[in-house]
């Protein structure tokens, strides 16, 4: 068996600064050695140990899907020690990549349903993957209706924004972008998540509702999706947890008996339901 | 294979043999405490001792390891490559391992030997191990091995079981390996059927001595949430300093960090222990951290290892009475005292 902490080199490509305040960007990676991407076959939802060679890993869902081949994508919010550095790279240096990790979405089990996908702030980049994936051309038919309900603080902080602008013109996605306040351009829904969720209704027929946010946004959203008819085995979250190892050995982001990197990250509710949560 | 006997005075010629062959560790008497280290004069081999301060797991799992280096200079053809620095597997053996340490190298294997991932640090180490154990004849007054399915003589995870009969040592070859290490160093006498009974009594006395047990028969059924919302947390985490200590000392600890080092333009990946007593061990990069309390803590440490381990692994609690953390926990917090409020409560 090989190595699981050795990473694959890669080269960062290209960067998009996601946000106004210039605190998320993507970077786009391209495998060094050739043969290191065909061992790196994902789906949506799994996730990958990123190394800053200097100042070590951490771990963060693939914003790209698999239909996109050649490079992968990362979407990093500065906010400690690997993040920033990350953030101080450019294009043309390297950066080490070790994956994928995790189970990611049951993308087999979702074909033929309806899909609806609820993305709060940064926690979108892996739902954003997912939505790629579905509207990939050999992929679509395969999946019923696909509706996206997407929140960000303000409009400066929605991420993806020409995917957004791409996806607002299609006729086979139902995509709505809320923001929890306004600025003078902006001429779209104003609110809170769970409200949106709650007005928009999407029907829970033959679907599932994949929930993906801060906790705070999952905590009062839950009722919501489960009032409109969501069943908890019908209701899919992606936790986050803080990960060194990301294959189940260094002992800390276990919820109860199961370990978020390798039992998770993707969990119905049904499955947390009987496991603890250590809310301070 | 039948048993065997090795002399006391004949068992410096036969480390001697060994040395040979194969690293040999034993334990050794540091500044008032035992720790394994590496074998230097057989003639001063001293097996009088209850037992290690630290488990000997660090001779699989280092406190610290450096796991990969590369090197961050442009101008280097394989800069941010990263590379394995050579490693020692060199074939070695433990000698006077006691049973309860080596059971417990069985219950953490499951962790680093998964069924999608293999440590292979880990797994290297632990094929290039004989372990020669040394049963306890005078057990401890906080030893509990005899109710977390170990004792004093418990075989499990040994490749040879050592009785001290006095003048003489009895050997138990367990495994092929350790049959196979008994006849390289020229251990081939059989054990009288007299020696055979000494041993059995030895042990029967051994186990009759052990005088703390702890309930673990309900620790299954119970559900985790109910554990989990018990009322008892904190009053056991009231005296807690985190210190960390008994994750340290626990030979079934093995939670890790990984950092990188980085010293000019050389870079080292470094695997060091962390605990779950420390709370920078969960906190995350925004600020939000799960168990930021104490109380969340010293729960985290015992419902992993008398609740979440059983329920995920089937393989017992993750203990295996050895006391450590009950003789070196500077404000008292005993285990033992935990197994009883979680299994009756």
């Amino acid at each position: 068996m090989k190595n699981p902490y050795i990473p694959f080199p890669m080269r960062i490509d290209n960067v998009v600064i996601e946000t106004d305040d210039r605190d998320i960007k993507t970077f786009s990676l391209s495998f060094i050695h050739k043969e290191d991407e065909a061992s790196f076959a994902y789906i949506p939802g799994q996730f990958a140990e990123l190394s800053d060679f200097n100042k070590g890993e951490a771990p963060f869902g693939m914003a790209s899907s698999p239909t996109q081949k050649g490079s992968l994508e990362f979407t990093i919010a500065k906010a400690g020690v690997v993040t920033t550095a990350l953030h101080n790279r450019e294009v043309g240096e390297i950066v080490g990549v070790r994956g994928p990790l995790g189970n990611g979405f049951p993308v087999d089990t979702l074909r033929g349903k309806n899909i609806v996908m609820i993305g709060g702030g940064f926690g979108f980049s892996t739902l954003r993957a997912l939505t790629t994936f579905v509207l990939d051309e050999a992929n679509r038919p395969t999946f019923g209706d696909i509706t996206v309900i997407y929140g960000a603080r303000n409009p400066g902080q929605l991420l993806y924004k020409d995917d957004l602008e791409q996806w607002g013109k299609r006729h086979d996605l139902n995509l709505y972008l809320t923001v929890d306040s306004r600025d003078d351009e902006w001429s779209g829904r104003v609110g809170l998540i769970p409200q949106i969720t709650k007005e928009i209704a999407p029907s829970a027929e033959n679907a599932y509702i994949l929930v993906c946010g801060p906790p705070v946004m999952i905590k009062f959203t839950l009722p919501v999706t489960r009032e409109i008819g969501f069943l908890p085995e019908r209701t899919l979250l992606s936790l986050e947890m803080r990960m060194k190892c990301g294959v189940g050995m260094c002992g800390r982001c276990n919820i109860g008996s199961k370990y978020v990197c390798t039992d998770g990250p993707v969990f119905s509710c049904a499955q947390l339901s009987g496991l603890l949560f250590d809310e301070s | 294979m039948s048993d065997k006997v090795i002399k006391k005075e004949e068992l410096p010629n036969v480390l001697k043999i060994l040395k040979e062959t194969y690293e040999v560790f034993v334990p050794v008497k540091e500044k008032g405490f035992y720790r394994f280290k590496v074998l230097e004069d057989e003639n001063k081999v001293d097996l009088n001792f209850t037992n290690t301060r630290l488990s000997p797991k660090s001779l699989l799992f280092p406190q610290s390891e450096r796991m990969f280096e590369y090197s961050l200079d442009e101008a280097d053809e394989d800069a941010y490559v990263i590379k394995e620095p050579p490693k020692d597997y060199a074939p070695t053996v433990v000698v006077g391992m006691r049973p309860c340490d080596a059971k417990a190298l069985r219950l953490v294997d499951v962790n680093f030997v998964n069924p999608e991932f293999k440590d292979p640090w880990w797994a290297r180490r632990l094929e290039s191990l004989t372990l020669i154990g040394l049963g306890c004849k005078e057990p401890c007054s906080t030893c509990f091995c005899t109710s977390v399915n170990c004792g004093p003589f418990n075989e499990e995870g040994l490749d040879v079981l050592l009785f001290d009969l006095g003048k003489n040592y009895m050997a138990r070859a367990i495994t092929e390996k350790g049959a196979q290490l008994l006849k390289l160093a020229g251990v081939s006498e059989d054990a009288t059927s007299d020696l055979n009974k000494q041993a059995e009594e030895s042990k029967a006395k051994a186990e009759k001595q052990i005088i703390s047990h702890v309930p673990t028969d309900k620790l299954k059924e119970k559900k985790a949430i109910d554990l989990f919302d018990a009322s008892f947390w904190d009053e056991v985490a009231f005296a807690c300093l985190n210190c960390g200590t008994c994750t340290f000392l626990c030979p079934t600890c093995w939670c890790f960090d990984i950092q990188d080092e980085v010293n000019k333009k050389k870079g080292d990946r470094i695997r060091n222990w962390d605990s779950c007593m420390f709370p920078l061990f969960t906190l995350h990069a925004s600020g939000h951290n799960p168990r930021s309390e104490k109380v969340q803590r010293v729960r985290q440490r015992f419902m992993h290892k008398l609740k979440y381990y059983l329920d995920k692994y089937d393989n017992g609690v993750a203990c295996v009475g050895c006391g450590r953390c009950v003789n070196y926990c500077p404000v008292n917090i005993d285990i033992r005292e935990v197994f009883k409020l979680m299994n009756e409560t």
